[in-house]
């Protein structure tokens, strides 16, 4: 039976039924009423977890990083700023293979502040060590929650997960979801039990100090976790299917792509949009097709220069910039095909930053546009307020 | 050995690390003027500092560092840095 209910609370839902023992955060918009519902859970007692009331996102990612150690399952959420101040604390956490998981509801970044919907936050924190999930819709961020404790806990992976849903767009919508039993919950995510953990009885010691004689190890490390979580990412996504009967891609996911020449690639909740914008140039009879990339880290290079290698052009649309380079997704998807043949031509195109309203005329307006791969493009950007305007008349004429 | 994950290692294993070799002044307890306010021992930042017995401290030198801030905090100058020839 579905419910009709706001995005954050679906979220805090089924982080309710993964059970995790402590919960730490710091509200900030628009992650707020993911954490204010899971207070509110706590306190009337309808999930054994403590919740840790803190004064940063600093602390509140260091709060989660001991309770994981000591074999605690942990969850936190931040957005944007929050997450910036979390930074130091993220390579931590991955560094000591704390599998943690961290909801992070996508917003622009300060200066200027700008409390809306982009993609900025998470896609600037891409080396930190963590998986990377984005979700497309409520039922996709909610179910991504359990997924998300299975791959991060996985023996061969032990790295935290980041789920991004967008905010606002999936935070403070509503939508008709299907919300898990604790039971299906716990037949589906097995407690947390790791090898190593912070006990009294049996001490071990975490986060020492390693010189140059190792610490290029435990980077070699961590990348062959994260190689080894693109199985186990796809593997979860089917065992999913299998007990809920949703699937949404693993690594990947693909929407009319069979015969398409056009591709549109991008991440989270434009993709519905996308997807309108798809139908209505099919019906003209135009070959265009829909490449979601599901897992930002580990990147599904592979997955990737597959579903595109019959494509002729690809479009990649992402709601960040990497200032003085130009899109980051784009970017990693022209390295991905790199030394290969028969490389499609790829057009990276900046949009919606900051909330702008992204439209299917916009999407139809970037492939019917004269992008090429040499530069990647800023969609609708307002000319008269990155010119300087014409000279009056007058002007001219006071200075002939 | 392989590493763990998050280079867990034993417990005490940071005891391996001997930082007595980062030293280039070394403290001498003197043990004459001493008051037995504890200072030096509260204040080493390697907490090697230790009481032998009544208003008589010393330290261990495999970990001391020479940082010197027991020499500095003592109050009667009862313990002195001096240069130490390896």
């Amino acid at each position: 039976m579905k419910t009709f209910i706001e995005g954050s609370r679906a979220v805090a839902d089924a982080v309710t039924v993964c059970r995790p023992k402590v919960i730490s955060a710091y509200p900030i918009t628009p992650q707020t009423h993911i954490v204010e519902e899971l207070a509110k859970i706590v306190a009337n007692g309808k999930v054994k977890a403590e919740f840790v009331n803190v004064e940063s996102e600093f602390s509140a990612a260091s709060v989660v990083l001991g309770s994981c150690a000591t074999g605690a399952r942990s969850y936190t959420a931040t957005t944007a700023q929050g997450l910036f101040l979390m930074a130091e604390v993220l390579f931590n956490i991955s560094g000591m293979r704390l599998p943690i998981v961290m909801t992070c509801a996508n917003r622009a970044v300060s200066a200027p502040i700008n409390i809306w919907n982009d993609q900025q936050d998470s896609l600037s924190m891409r080396d930190s060590g963590w998986i990377q999930l984005y979700a497309e819709d409520n039922q996709e961020a909610l179910d991504m929650h359990l997924q998300a404790y299975k791959i991060g806990e996985n023996k061969g992976v032990l790295l935290p997960v980041m789920v991004c849903m967008d905010g606002f767009i999936l935070t403070h919508s509503y939508e008709p979801v299907e919300l898990i039993s604790q039971e299906d919950a716990d037949r589906f995510l097995p407690s947390y039990q790791p090898e190593d953990y912070l006990n009294p009885d049996n001490p071990v010691t975490m986060g020492a100090m390693v010189g140059p004689e190792a610490y290029m190890e435990t980077r070699y490390l961590m990348q062959e976790a994260m190689e080894n979580s693109v199985k186990v990412i796809e593997d979860v996504a089917n065992e999913f299917n299998n007990q809920f009967g949703r699937y949404y891609g693993g690594l990947i996911d693909t929407y009319k792509l069979e015969d398409a020449e056009t591709v549109i690639v991008s991440l989270g909740s434009v993709l519905g949009t996308v997807k309108d914008a798809v139908d209505s140039l099919r019906e003209k009879g135009e070959k265009v097709g829909v490449l979601k990339v599901r897992s930002f880290r580990p990147f599904p290079k592979d997955a990737i220069c597959e579903a595109l290698k019959g494509a002729k052009k690809v479009h990649v649309l992402e709601k960040a910039v990497s200032i003085g380079m130009g899109g980051i997704v784009s970017s990693e998807i022209k390295a991905a095909f790199c030394g290969k043949t028969g490389v499609p031509e790829i057009v990276g195109s900046i949009i919606g930053l900051g909330g702008r309203d992204i439209t299917v005329e916009t999407i139809i307006g970037i492939l019917n546009g004269s992008g090429d791969s040499s530069y990647d493009q800023f969609i609708d950007i307002k000319k008269e307020l990155v010119e300087d305007p014409e000279p009056s008349d007058e002007a001219v004429a006071a200075n002939a | 050995m392989k590493l763990k994950p998050g280079a867990i290692a034993d417990s005490h294993t940071s005891h391996g690390n001997l930082t007595g070799s980062w030293r280039t002044f070394k403290p001498v307890y003197k043990q004459k003027d001493c008051t037995g306010c504890k200072l030096c021992v509260i204040n080493c930042p390697e907490g090697c500092v230790f009481e032998v017995e009544d208003r008589k401290y010393t330290c261990n030198l495999k970990y001391c560092k020479g940082c010197g801030i027991c020499a500095v905090e003592c109050h009667v100058n009862d313990i002195e840095m001096i240069l130490e020839d390896k």
